[in-house]
């Protein structure tokens, strides 16, 4: 597979469909596990790690999948496109620029299930869904965890589980991430209370990046801390009932907006769509602040002649590897930000002049 | 139980967790009151070091602390690199360092025990471990005569079996 073949697409996580997609992006389940007889990754010797990933790539293929993971090379790779993987949630930050030596990841056309190798944890299993869908990415993931380990056997404790690199993960290994847009309780100012009550019942708030980043965009990443003592179904009904609050707080602060602003939230949209549309130069946080407006208004059916795959086209295409892979050559900050004007630029031209 | 400074009862009891290891202070009243362990009401409130001393002592008759372990023979990890790094090097280390960590799993996790998912191979040798029990069990109530609870211990065998052909 050419990775320059995945460009024009959007990837599962950002269909833009699902349940719930006015307000929940996307949902990520992943698992930890690593094989046993082996030191985990950050104590493996490089020829440990090769024969880790020769193990881990003969079980994908023959572990009989509905689908068809495709293998890629980390250390082979050129690191754009290592960025450009990073940036559509196929690999992590740390498989692609942190860790060294034998790593890679698999993945299918979909984009809605890797596998990456010699991670933190020799494997590391991931299912995307776009949409609320926990019990859905849950059974897919366990279907490939059980194809898998039939294989390759796991090292697990009949006490601490699946034991894991970092004690942060032992037990289930499972985190489970939803990627929400409240752009509204942000609005309102009430996300801090939000995100206060959801420290206190142990659920980690994170940007769209991660440990550490920040939220662009009003995309939050809502995931569980604990992995230790309760069951994966256990941990996935806590997770959907903070979410489904969430959302009824999200939904009602949207409500709101529009019976108390809507002259006013218009104005905001048709001014982020203008920006979009006009400006030469213009930074990746810009873009997603005022895509974000846009996709509110969307939402809110202040706008009908902007699609929301759109949003989330301009979303994922404007980011710095996705750009320079459009470009053809490399681009540093400066010049990213002229091509990325240029890009939003003629892609709201091509939809027509907005109005609002 | 005697006060562990004097011969007279001890009436105040105190028990540490202290990187899993737990250690426990017997003491009187007034010995308690000499090390600042109550206070003279109105006083002020509980001595945290006095007490944090106490308990790192080695008192008469109790055993000092196994010493951990330096180096992970399969992996070389020491606490310290543990410690450094917060990461563990094998499998084997979740056993060797099981006094620092499950402390830190307790604060984590709130929890020490795994509730989860479990490979099938490890499904299918706790089902058969578990059917060997049954069937001693059957042995002996037959051998005692005792049919009826020989016919309860063929009956979770049975429904055992079945769970491991379904799967």
């Amino acid at each position: 597979m050419n990775l320059d073949n995945l460009l024009p697409n959007l990837g599962e996580w950002l269909r833009g469909v699902g349940p719930d997609s006015d307000a929940v992006v996307s949902t990520r389940i992943r698992l930890a596990r690593n094989l046993v007889d082996f030191p985990f990754t950050n104590r493996a010797s490089v020829p440990q790690k090769a024969e880790i990933v020769s193990r881990a790539r003969e079980a994908i293929a023959r572990a009989g999948l509905p689908y068809q993971l495709d293998y890629h090379d980390i250390p082979a790779m050129p690191s754009l496109d290592r960025q450009f993987l990073v940036e559509r949630q196929l690999i992590s930050r740390e498989l692609a620029a942190v860790l060294d030596g034998p790593r890679g990841v698999a993945f299918d056309a979909q984009e809605s299930v890797s596998v990456m190798i010699n991670e933190e944890d020799h494997l590391r299993l991931q299912v995307l869904r776009s949409g609320f869908a926990l019990e859905d990415a849950w059974a897919d993931v366990d279907r490939l965890d059980d194809a898998l380990e039939s294989r390759l056997p796991y090292a697990y404790h009949s006490q601490f589980g699946y034991l894991t690199a970092c004690p942060t993960n032992v037990g289930t290994g499972m985190r489970a991430s939803v990627l929400l847009h409240l752009p509204a309780l942000g609005l309102t100012k009430q996300i801090e209370k939000v995100f206060r009550s959801l420290q206190k019942i142990n659920l980690a708030v994170r940007g769209l990046h991660g440990e550490g980043s920040r939220a662009f965009g009003d995309l939050y990443q809502i995931s569980n801390q604990v992995t230790l003592g309760k069951s994966e179904p256990q941990i996935l009904a806590e997770i959907k009932e903070v979410i489904l609050t969430i959302l009824q707080y999200e939904r009602h602060a949207r409500a709101v907006l529009l019976k108390e602003r809507k002259q006013g939230e218009q104005d905001r949209v048709a001014r982020a769509l203008g920006t979009l549309g006009s400006a030469t130069m213009i930074t990746a946080e810009e873009t997603m602040e005022l895509l974000s407006i846009v996709r509110l208004g969307i939402h809110l059916h202040l706008i009908e002649d902007v699609p929301a795959t759109v949003v989330n086209q301009l979303f994922i295409q404007t980011q710095a590897a996705h750009l320079q892979k459009l470009v053809g050559h490399p681009l540093d900050g400066e010049e990213r930000n002229a091509a990325r004007a240029k890009y939003l630029k003629t892609r709201l031209r091509e939809l027509g002049t907005p109005k609002s | 139980m005697r006060c562990m400074f004097c011969e007279n009862p001890a009436t105040v009891h105190l028990t540490e967790q202290v990187n899993g290891t737990k250690r426990e202070v017997h003491l009187c009243e007034r010995c308690a009151r000499e090390r600042k362990l109550l206070p003279h009401p109105p006083g002020p409130p509980i001595n945290l070091k006095a007490l944090l001393n106490l308990l790192t002592l080695t008192f008469r008759g109790q055993p000092a602390a196994a010493a951990p372990p330096t180096r992970c023979p399969s992996c070389g990890l020491t606490p310290a690199a543990f410690k450094a790094e917060g990461r563990l090097g094998c499998g084997a280390d979740y056993e060797l360092f099981r006094e620092a960590l499950e402390p830190l799993l307790e604060r984590v996790h709130r929890a020490t025990r795994h509730a989860g998912k479990c490979p099938a191979r490890v499904r299918a040798a706790t089902r058969a471990a578990r059917i060997e029990a049954l069937r001693e069990q059957m042995r002996v109530a037959i051998a005692e005569e005792n049919y009826e609870a020989a016919a309860a211990a063929r009956d979770a065998i049975r429904a055992l079996e079945a769970e491991g052909i379904t799967g």
